[in-house]
């Protein structure tokens, strides 16, 4: 058994290395596709999770109080609201809380924020609801309450942007699976061709009795060591950009959407997965569907 | 015709009632026919006669229309496509044109065959040697197939189809691309690996060969065996022969083997 495989692993490398011109060329056409794979991915997966962290703002109505509303009327409408279905908590958050709060979201900007002379924010009252049927209600009820200068509510928003997430991850979704054949035939060509030049040999194998997994063993692993470097390549140059666009724009994204990256562990780990699978999968269908005619005669 | 001995141990290829349809032509007609262990048979007939077909057949590289196939007591025709390479580990094949490997050398050609069945390299670094040196080249064992003669290449070629021991070698005219003195060379290469047990069967347009080597000769033509005697290519000969032929055959072997 492992000098069965020993033989397959060398044969394999053999193959690989005499073809060098046209495996490098598999490398390149699979690299490019991963990288377009990992690309959306990245993107995907951003997207998701920005979508899920603003969808946690969707089950909160922030009510905005006018200036002159003192604390005792705010603890008024406070108690209306609660009694509203659908209304999990009612939290008072003063202008200084809010101040403190939209500093840390700004981070290293957050001095800007210094530079004002007196603070801008109103108080607010923070709703969570716990029925999100009942979010277009508790929001209705409370535009007719007195003393607030606004409600703010995302719902229309979050509406549309859960919209253009699905959009973008079935778009992504299609457009992988197109790759992934094109990637699919690119690397069966790219055996078929080293099939012809060893058609002869494959001949005489047959010839003096090799079993057809004999003859297809090499030409399998070829693939998936084909498969496997542009997985790694394409790993590496996704693990780079992303490390870069993270400490470029990171920051700058958490203050605009307050939503923060995926942090780049998580991306490589889960990229190295799908990469590696997606790789040898390509590397495997390719070989042996170039085999099939050749071994069927 | 030949008439067939079911259950016999001594057959090694039996053919029974078999018929091979083309879309367009016949390749075999009800052809049977029997060849036993250790016999040296001539398959002969003009191009398109069926010769092909018949090895074909042996090999289930192609599927009989009718008919069954037995090699060594085994009905190869219910044979799982599975089952397709332990038949064939079990036959030799010789080619016209050699079917050597360019980039191997004499030594790698041959040990190429045993390392298709899993032979350890110990094994085959001793037994590629002894297989070289059977077949009369073992200086040469370095060489690409390209240095080497026309004859020299057979012997390649053949020490390849005998590396794993098989029961039976099929030559598809080996000869037809030597000279009658390296012609004969191989005839007596085949007739000593014969003489060791191995079932031979070759297909050949030579006449004067198998005129000379006086051993069994199935004539095919048109999908049919039309004679199927010892010693001799021309047809009258071979029906004359027909008639007593299994009472003569061990007697017509002893006479005209030739060392």
């Amino acid at each position: 058994m492992i000098r069965r495989f020993g033989y397959t692993l060398k044969q394999a490398f053999l193959q690989v290395f005499r073809n060098k011109a046209m495996s490098l060329a598999s490398v390149f056409a699979i690299t490019a596709m991963l990288l377009i794979l990992g690309l959306f991915f990245m993107i995907v997966v951003n997207i998701n999770t920005a979508a899920s962290m603003i969808e946690q703002d969707y089950d909160s109505i922030e009510i905005f109080l006018l200036d002159e509303t003192t604390e005792d009327q705010a603890d008024d409408l406070m108690k209306d609201i609660k009694d509203e279905p659908g209304v999990e908590s009612v939290t008072y958050r003063t202008k200084d809380e809010a101040l403190i709060e939209l500093k840390s979201r700004w981070g290293d900007s957050g001095y800007l924020l210094d530079s004002l002379q007196e603070n801008p924010l109103p108080n607010s009252i923070v709703i969570r609801i716990d029925n999100l049927e009942a979010a277009d209600d508790v929001a209705a009820k409370a535009q007719t309450l007195e003393g607030i200068e606004d409600v703010k509510y995302y719902k229309e928003t979050v509406d549309k942007l859960m919209k253009a997430t699905n959009f973008i991850q079935l778009s992504a979704v299609i457009i992988m699976a197109f790759l992934i054949i094109v990637s699919v035939v690119v690397v069966s060509n790219t055996i078929k061709l080293t099939v012809f030049n060893r058609s002869s040999e494959i001949t005489i194998m047959k010839y003096v009795g090799a079993t057809n997994w004999f003859i297809r063993g090499p030409f399998l692993v070829e693939g998936i060591i084909i498969g496997i470097l542009s997985a790694g390549v394409s790993l590496g140059v996704c693990s780079l950009v992303y490390s870069k666009v993270v400490d470029l724009i990171g920051k700058d994204l958490f203050a605009i959407m307050s939503t923060p990256m995926v942090p780049m562990d998580f991306m490589v780990v889960n990229m190295a997965w799908i990469f590696g699978a997606l790789g040898v999968s390509i590397g495997a269908c390719g070989s042996i569907i170039s085999m099939r005619k050749f071994l069927d005669a | 015709m030949y008439m067939i001995m079911k259950g016999a141990k001594t057959q090694m290829i039996v053919f029974d009632h078999v018929t091979k349809h083309y879309k367009t032509n016949i390749g075999l007609d009800d052809v049977s026919v029997e060849i036993k262990k250790g016999d040296f048979v001539f398959l002969v007939g003009p191009s398109g006669a069926g010769k092909s077909t018949f090895i074909k057949l042996i090999l289930k590289e192609i599927e009989a229309t009718e008919g069954s196939i037995l090699v060594r007591g085994e009905d190869i025709t219910k044979f799982s496509n599975r089952r397709v390479p332990e038949l064939r580990r079990n036959i030799g094949m010789v080619f016209q044109d050699f079917r050597l490997l360019p980039r191997k050398t004499v030594f790698e050609n041959v040990a190429f065959a045993m390392e298709t069945v899993h032979k350890k390299s110990k094994v085959i670094k001793k037994q590629v040697p002894q297989l070289l040196s059977l077949v009369g080249i073992e200086s040469k064992a370095q060489k690409y197939p390209d240095e080497l003669s026309a004859g020299e290449q057979q012997r390649v070629a053949i020490a390849r189809a005998i590396a794993n021991n098989p029961k039976i070698l099929i030559a598809d005219e080996p000869t037809g691309n030597l000279d009658p003195e390296t012609a004969w060379e191989i005839m007596m290469l085949l007739e000593e690996i014969n003489r060791r047990g191995t079932t031979v069967v070759m297909v050949t347009h030579a006449k004067d060969i198998v005129d000379r080597m006086g051993k069994r000769v199935i004539t095919i033509e048109k999908g049919k065996i039309i004679s199927d005697s010892i010693g001799a290519y021309k047809l009258e000969q071979a029906f004359a022969g027909h008639e007593n032929m299994s009472d003569t055959l061990q007697h017509y072997r002893t006479d005209t083997i030739v060392l």
